[in-house]
């Protein structure tokens, strides 16, 4: 009987129970849906065994579109509770579990797939290559990050989420203080998630090195590709510290061993120690890809070259390093010295300094230029002021003597939504605006696009701004409810009211591309927005093997130069294109993976070892498998090219 | 003959032979905690850029810009994480 409870939600609750029935009736939906239109094939031949960039970034676009919604309903859930003294909307447990799985979903499980998405999509076409480097193991990246927050998902009605916050600081998250499988779901699903993407990480800074075209050194590489470049750099040198972290953490709670313990020579700081090791230069590893997307589009809408190349390289390779020297300002209050605090306090400010040349960069960039508005433009100008008020407010944060007030309040969740609101969220939604017509062929609404971005940015004032009031007042952060004596309601229900704005405007989003799908032109050539890098120099939509020849290139903008200044892009003729064969084995390691997962979550050790022997084998079978890929002809090229081209038959 | 002689890779195997013997000698013989650790350290730093110059041939393609470049990174992180962990948790605590 034990044995079983630990399946149950521990704190069961009428929302709880509808979420359950509303996923089982959505799995149900799309199972009969997918068996209905006889789909099953297609599916699988197409998408579950694709190892093409291009298809393996929507996948991760997709999953990033779903989990903005999830996040975004555990915030909505949140700023209800909180906009009334005394609200019983939420119990303190189930707020935690809130607050906990919203922090995670949104970093990891939206923000991450979102620049994921961005660089499968972008680093090929951008340098002028027919893959990534390891196109095999960038399928395994996927699905492992798949399973991983499909297990952190499952959490939910099986067994109770986490609830020790996104950070799981020990002592809380032992089995003493958080008794539930929440922490172990916690562990193990950002582990496997964490995985693939240090894998994916390898693959991209591989794929940059080496695969660039005839033409491009580092120096002429367009800026996202450079800022993915120095983000995956990041990601290698951050994330095995996550992983062995999470191993630590496991090893607590499932087998007993004292890393973080308060007694028997464990430290318990040291999770909050490592944990902000990795957990700083995870930032970085957002903002930076969200960077090189405002230059892209910051230099296209204002038609000329970007401002300062060289400077926003260098800016880029000193963060890089100095991400990874700033992380104690997390927890200034921890208890260290005034030495420690001294130093990391110099050191952070100190990284104000290259964000505050790109800014200025990109304030350059439309200076005299002839700018044009359209959405992600509108996006992008929106970013800069909004997101200075966040960089303005980090370093009042950054001041660790100040920092003993502004601590663990709202002040703080402020800022850093403050930061990756305006400064990831919008990159990503102008990215996708931008890069939409690529993609699938057509524009998304323009006049809808706008509405969008003002209504967001509204909303996301009204969120936000009363927060730095009431966090200076003193509210403390991760604290279900407040008496009435606080005084904090009104300014809490500014606030619900922004986060409802701001439901409205991803309502919008969504409905913009259904309105698209509907009524936008299909006839917009590959060159819809007068654009200056090498991805829209390919047809859309974008062939297989992406270049039927590769191009050569001479400057940083070397489609610009083909249009405007007579410089030939694609000077060889066509060959035969070698190109890899799809693969099953990534989606089926990763299943095991899925299995393994939960059996670890719930220590079922027979299932622990059926699937690790599982996964042992996918690898071993893939050492000594014998693909050597498969050739496109040059007569399928050419009538590809043709039919592209737009030739009638 | 003298050309299929693989001389680098033999004296490097025995090099890295001494110093496994040198950093055996902590466990064998009477030191004090300060020294053994030196000892330790040394020969484990030599250890490893033997092993990645000598048998897993950074530096002799023409990537060995990148691969050193990639390694002092590394380096430079690592050395800043666990000095900066010290300093935290122990020196300044």
């Amino acid at each position: 009987m034990e044995f079983f409870k630990q399946f149950a939600v521990p704190h069961p609750s009428f929302l709880i129970y509808g979420a359950m029935v509303s996923i089982g009736l959505a799995m149900l939906a799309i199972v009969v849906g997918i068996t209905y239109f006889k789909k099953w094939g297609y599916l699988w031949r197409e998408w579950i065994t694709t190892v093409d960039h291009k298809r393996i970034g929507i996948m991760y676009l997709l999953t990033a579109l779903l989990m903005l919604f999830r996040g975004g309903v555990d915030a909505i859930m949140m700023r209800y509770q909180l906009s009334m003294p005394e609200n019983t909307f939420l119990d303190s447990q189930h707020y935690n579990e809130v607050f906990t799985t919203h922090g995670i979903v949104m970093i990891l499980f939206m923000a991450m797939p979102f620049i994921t998405f961005f660089f499968n999509y972008l680093i090929p076409l951008q340098i002028g290559a027919r893959d990534v480097a390891f196109p095999r193991l960038n399928a395994l990246s996927f699905w492992l990050f798949f399973m991983g927050m499909g297990l952190f998902n499952l959490s939910f009605i099986i067994g109770g989420s986490p609830d020790a916050g996104w950070t799981s600081y020990f002592p809380l998250a032992n089995n003493e203080f958080s008794p539930t499988v929440g922490t172990n779901y916690y562990m193990i699903a950002i582990q496997i998630a964490g995985i693939g993407t240090l894998i994916s990480g390898i693959n991209f800074i591989t794929t940059i090195l080496k695969m660039r075209a005839p033409g491009m050194s580092l120096m002429k590489m367009p800026m996202f590709t450079w800022s993915a470049f120095i983000a995956n750099v990041i990601v290698v040198f951050a994330f095995p510290v996550l992983t062995v972290l999470l191993a630590m953490g496991t090893m607590d709670r499932l087998f007993g061993t004292n890393f973080f313990t308060t007694d028997n020579g464990g430290m318990d700081m040291l999770w909050a120690n490592l944990f902000w090791v990795w957990g700083h230069p995870e930032v970085y590893i957002l903002i930076l890809p969200a960077f090189g997307l405002y230059s892209e589009i910051i230099s296209t809408f204002a038609r000329r070259n970007l401002y300062g190349y060289k400077s926003m390289v260098a800016s880029m390779v000193v963060i890089s390093v100095f991400s990874f020297i700033v992380w104690t300002h997390h927890f200034f209050t921890m208890g260290q010295g005034a030495l420690t605090n001294s130093i990391f306090s110099i050191t952070t400010m100190a990284i104000a300094i290259p964000t505050g040349v790109k800014i200025f960069n990109w304030l350059f960039t439309l200076w005299k230029g002839k700018i044009v508005f359209t959405t992600p433009m509108l996006y992008s100008v929106l970013f800069i002021p909004l997101f200075t008020l966040g960089g303005v407010t980090g370093v009042m944060l950054a001041m660790s003597a100040a920092d003993y007030q502004y601590h663990n309040t709202m002040f703080l969740v402020a800022h850093f939504h403050n930061v990756i609101i305006p400064g990831v969220v919008y990159a990503m939604i102008a990215g996708l605006t931008f890069y939409w017509p690529k993609m699938f062929g057509f524009m998304l609404n323009e006049r809808i696009g706008k509405w969008t971005a003002w209504i967001m940015s509204i909303g996301f004032l009204l969120s936000f701004m009363p927060m730095y009031i009431t966090g200076l007042d003193g509210q403390a952060r991760r604290m279900s409810t407040y008496s009435e004596a606080a005084g904090f309601s009104m300014l809490n229900m500014v606030s619900f009211v922004g986060a409802g704005i701001m439901a409205i405007s991803f309502v919008l989003l969504v409905y913009n591309i259904y309105y698209s799908i509907r009524y936008a032109s299909r006839d917009i050539g590959s060159d819809p927005w007068d654009a200056r890098s090498l991805e829209w120099a390919t047809h859309t939509p974008v062939p297989e093997y992406n270049f039927a020849v590769i191009p050569e290139v001479a400057s940083t903008q070397a489609f610009w130069d083909t249009k405007k200044n007579g410089h030939e892009l694609f000077k060889g003729k066509i060959e035969k294109i070698h190109m890899p064969n799809n693969s099953g084995w990534p989606f089926i390691m990763a299943c095991f993976f899925f299995v393994f997962g939960f059996a670890m979550v719930f220590s079922i050790w027979p299932v622990v070892i059926v699937t690790l022997i599982g996964i042992l084998v996918c690898m071993a079978y893939r050492s000594f498998e014998k693909d050597h890929g498969r050739y496109i002809s040059v007569k399928e090229i050419e009538e590809t090219e043709a039919k592209l081209r737009g030739a009638k038959k | 003959m003298k050309e299929l002689f693989p001389l680098k890779q033999v004296m490097g195997f025995v090099f890295s032979l001494v110093l496994t013997a040198v950093a055996l000698l902590v466990h064998f013989m009477d030191m004090s905690f300060a020294i053994g650790l030196t000892v330790l350290l040394i020969t484990a730093f030599m250890q490893a850029g033997l092993q990645l110059i000598v048998f897993m041939h950074a530096g002799e393609t023409g990537d060995k810009k990148t691969i050193y470049t990639n390694v002092f990174y590394g380096l430079l992180i690592a050395l800043m994480t666990i000095f900066g962990t010290l300093l935290i948790l122990v020196w300044d605590m």
